[in-house]
């Protein structure tokens, strides 16, 4: 029972940190291509205002990488601390996988981040540009590496076992893994909306509270086009990732869908209470034959049910509600965020009613980001590797009494932390704009790059 | 090349983690001062490492990474034994880090706050390194003679990062700042002399090991260069130091380029008393070592990147070479 707890401690534990992590992750990885967006449109049209989006934007940007930073390195000694098997397992793939991630990108961020931020004045426009696009690059890098590993965890390919540990057969098969190409793309997807509804959010805050500025037009614009065009391309995806996810983690699915027994012409269950010793879902509100449609495509289509697996599959509820929530959101944004941009684009403003929307979906992509991954990861378990190392495999023999102290300990810091990031991210959207001293004539040199460049 | 491989990942770690010390250990030096200095000097000497210590911090990465991927039965083991002293400098860190970002953004009325929190991170995180080192230094063993060592290692390297974080102020900062710097490093000057000779004679002696190592013929004469040249870098330190010559531009850098230095000779008469250990006295780095196929494709990686790190590190710091000046978002 001892054991049971310390595994369940540490599964608790690593959870939190890595839940802290991924908030900072998903707004920079795509806030970085945003600013360098921002600063080139600065550089190309001379409007003011656009140099505003980039300096606030840039603060922001700076406070989210420091906490996802001291979050991230953490979370490297963790994989030890928590999970000493796995790496003795699987040290052949994840280890070069971490190792690369650490390499190519770490590096590239931490060191051009300096320059991004204050390089200005020090540094020509064009080198500060491509500064900005190393940190956006790098990130964008680290998030490829650490979705391999993911990945592979979830759906391992190009590997064999030899005594226990793992060799590899093929980078190419380990690295674009089946589910690889999916989960990229929705993380990557993800993080945009994040950002987007992070932006729309703040402005919307800034024009309810009247305190807005030249910029919060422009960026209230910006972000209400993008997640308009970019959520309805994020439901196809997550679509396509469950069906890929139908295919390798059936027992995923299952659990997601709440289906007890395998069974044709599954219900979609909207909601409901699922009962995993009952083997039943209470008060279930269902749609005939819809899951059945949505999954396989076919009216009759059959889906495996949580019988099939014994007891190794995901636990229900987690699962279930999780995913239900991410979908939730995903709807309320695609509603949002077209009728933003049709405010914006026919009548050139929101009304204030509409503000107070975007203001309550501030930090919606958190949320549907968090929720998204618990059903992916909970969805794994019982295994780490999923089908061949269970996760109680490769847990510490740590005391749990340590667990749970420094368990409480990372909590209470993490809620102190995210209780004074949106206090502040408050202040800074309320604070009046400094003007420094004429950015217009202390600017050096503004060499005119090809938008092409830019987006490489 | 098989039997070479862990030795050389060996190296890489031990290398990372000695250009973590310095690197951040200027940081968080620096960090430990701010109780000591006004709120404009707070500004001064924060910005002097403001563009830096996320890649400095990275390091650290770099180095666990190579412990946790090329030998992960190790890490394991090690990260086990040292778990509460590891999640105080976590935690340490996340203050010290955090505390960069948030004591400019939040409402003025909370900076003196955020400045606590990044001593307080600063301090918790160098003696938790310390105390860390030195359980390893002793093999992890449990034992009130080896807390005691443990606690006198956390006290040195804390004095150490203080000296080096003094050395790089007298380098970065001008006038009252600067000068303030020079008298820190000359006052801590001896106490860390002191560290070093007590941690030389301590060592052996808790270390039958390490004893074994050292005081015999003629690997002894062999040896002395390295606390020779570290008797004469900690004089010619303390002469520099007494001298105003050391607060002009011209001189500026030398103490910080001799405060490395002493960082640099003590990893290596560390290296030489443990190899070829990865866990002192349990286990050896071939013991440890993940298999060679592996070992070969990180290092492909490691050959490629961290010349390029260097080089992109390099550039960085030259960008905001000079004087520190307050830093401003472009």
């Amino acid at each position: 029972m001892d054991s049971l707890n310390g595994l369940l401690l540490a599964r608790i534990q690593f959870a939190s940190n890595i839940t802290f992590h991924i908030l900072f992750p998903a707004i920079n990885i795509a806030l970085a291509w945003c600013l360098l967006f921002f600063r080139w449109r600065w550089l190309s049209t001379k409007q003011l205002p656009w140099l505003h989006a980039y300096r606030f934007w840039t603060k922001v940007f700076a406070l989210s990488f420091a906490l996802g930073v001291v979050s991230g390195v953490t979370m490297s000694f963790q994989f030890g601390t928590n999970w000493p098997g796995f790496m003795e397992r699987t040290g052949n793939i994840s280890g070069p996988l971490l190792g690369y991630e650490v390499l190519t990108a770490f590096f590239l961020e931490a060191a051009f981040l300096g320059i991004m931020l204050f390089g200005h004045g020090r540094v020509s426009e064009r080198t500060h540009l491509i500064a900005t696009f190393l940190v956006a690059f790098g990130t964008t890098l680290s998030a490829f590496w650490i979705l391999a590993l993911n990945s592979w965890m979830q759906t391992p390919a190009g590997f064999e076992v030899i005594a226990g540990k793992f060799h590899v057969l093929s980078w190419v098969d380990v690295i674009f893994n089946p589910s690889f190409p999916y989960r990229l793309s929705h993380m990557l997807l993800a993080s945009t909306l994040t950002v987007c509804f992070l932006m729309a959010g703040i402005s919307g805050w800034q024009l309810v509270r009247n305190k807005h500025n030249e910029s919060t037009a422009k960026v209230l614009r910006f972000a209400l086009t993008v997640s308009a065009i970019v959520i309805p391309i994020q439901i196809f995806v997550g679509d396509l990732h469950g069906l890929n996810t139908l295919k390798h983690q059936p027992a995923k699915i299952a659990a997601v869908e709440a289906i007890w027994n395998t069974e044709k012409s599954a219900p979609l269950v909207i909601f409901g209470i699922p009962d995993e010793q009952q083997k039943k879902t209470h008060y279930a509100v269902e749609i005939p034959k819809v899951a059945s449609i949505i999954l396989t495509h076919k009216v009759d289509g059959e889906i495996k049910g949580l019988n099939e697996f014994g007891d190794a599959h995901p636990p229900v509820m987690p699962v279930f509600l999780a995913f239900r929530v991410m979908v939730a959101i995903a709807t309320a944004m695609l509603a949002v965020s077209w009728l933003g941009a049709w405010f914006i684009w026919r009548r050139r403003s929101t009304p204030p009613w509409f503000n107070w929307a975007l203001v309550a979906m501030t930090f919606s992509g958190w949320i549907a980001t968090v929720a998204g991954w618990y059903v992916t990861e909970i969805g794994r378990q019982p295994y780490i590797v999923y089908g061949l190392v269970l996760t109680k495999q490769v847990a510490s023999n740590t005391p749990p009494a340590y667990i749970a102290l420094t368990l409480a300990a990372y909590l209470s810091l993490y809620v102190v932390l995210i209780v004074s990031y949106v206090a502040v991210l408050r202040h800074m959207a309320e604070k009046p704009l400094n003007d420094s001293p004429n950015p217009l004539s202390t600017r050096e040199e503004v060499p005119n790059f090809p938008a092409s460049e830019m987006r490489t | 090349m098989d039997h070479a491989l862990p030795m050389i990942f060996m190296a890489l770690m031990g290398f990372s983690m000695l250009v973590y010390v310095v690197l951040d250990g200027y940081d968080l030096g620096v960090g430990m001062w701010l109780q000591l200095s006004s709120d404009d000097e707070k500004d001064i000497m924060i910005s002097s490492i403001g563009p830096f210590w996320d890649a400095n911090e990275t390091w650290l990465v770099l180095g666990v990474g190579i412990l946790l991927i090329a030998f992960p039965v190790a890490h394991g083991i090690v990260l086990t034994a040292l778990y509460l002293p590891v999640a105080m400098m976590l935690i340490g860190l996340i203050m010290r880090g955090v505390a960069f970002d948030f004591r400019v953004k939040a409402k003025d009325s909370h900076k003196p706050l955020w400045n606590r929190t990044f001593f307080t991170g600063s301090l918790i995180a160098s003696l938790a390194q310390g105390w860390m080192l030195g359980k390893y230094i002793m093999g992890l063993r449990t034992g009130w003679q080896f807390d005691a060592f443990a606690g006198l290692i956390a006290l040195c390297l804390a004095s150490a990062y203080m000296l080096i974080g003094a050395c790089w102020l007298i380098m970065k900062t001008e006038g009252d700042l600067q000068r303030k710097a020079e008298r820190w490093a000359r006052r801590l000057l001896p106490i860390v002399a002191f560290g070093i000779l007590l941690i030389s004679v301590a060592t052996p002696l808790v270390s039958e090991t390490i004893f074994n190592r050292w005081f015999q013929l003629p690997q002894l004469i062999l040896l002395l260069p390295i606390p020779l040249t570290t008797a004469i870098v900690l004089v010619a330190l303390w002469i520099l130091l007494k001298t105003n010559s050391v607060l002009s531009d011209r001189w500026c850098w030398v103490p910080f380029v001799l405060a490395s230095l002493l960082f640099i000779l003590s990893s290596f008469g560390l290296a030489y008393s443990l190899f070829p250990y990865v866990i002192p006295d349990q286990m050896t780095v071939w013991e440890a070592a993940s298999s060679p196929e592996a070992l070969k494709v990180i290092l492909i990686g490691v050959v490629i990147t961290v010349p390029a790190i260097a080089g992109y590190s390099i550039f960085a710091y030259r960008v905001f070479g000079g004087k520190a000046r307050k830093l401003v978002y472009g």
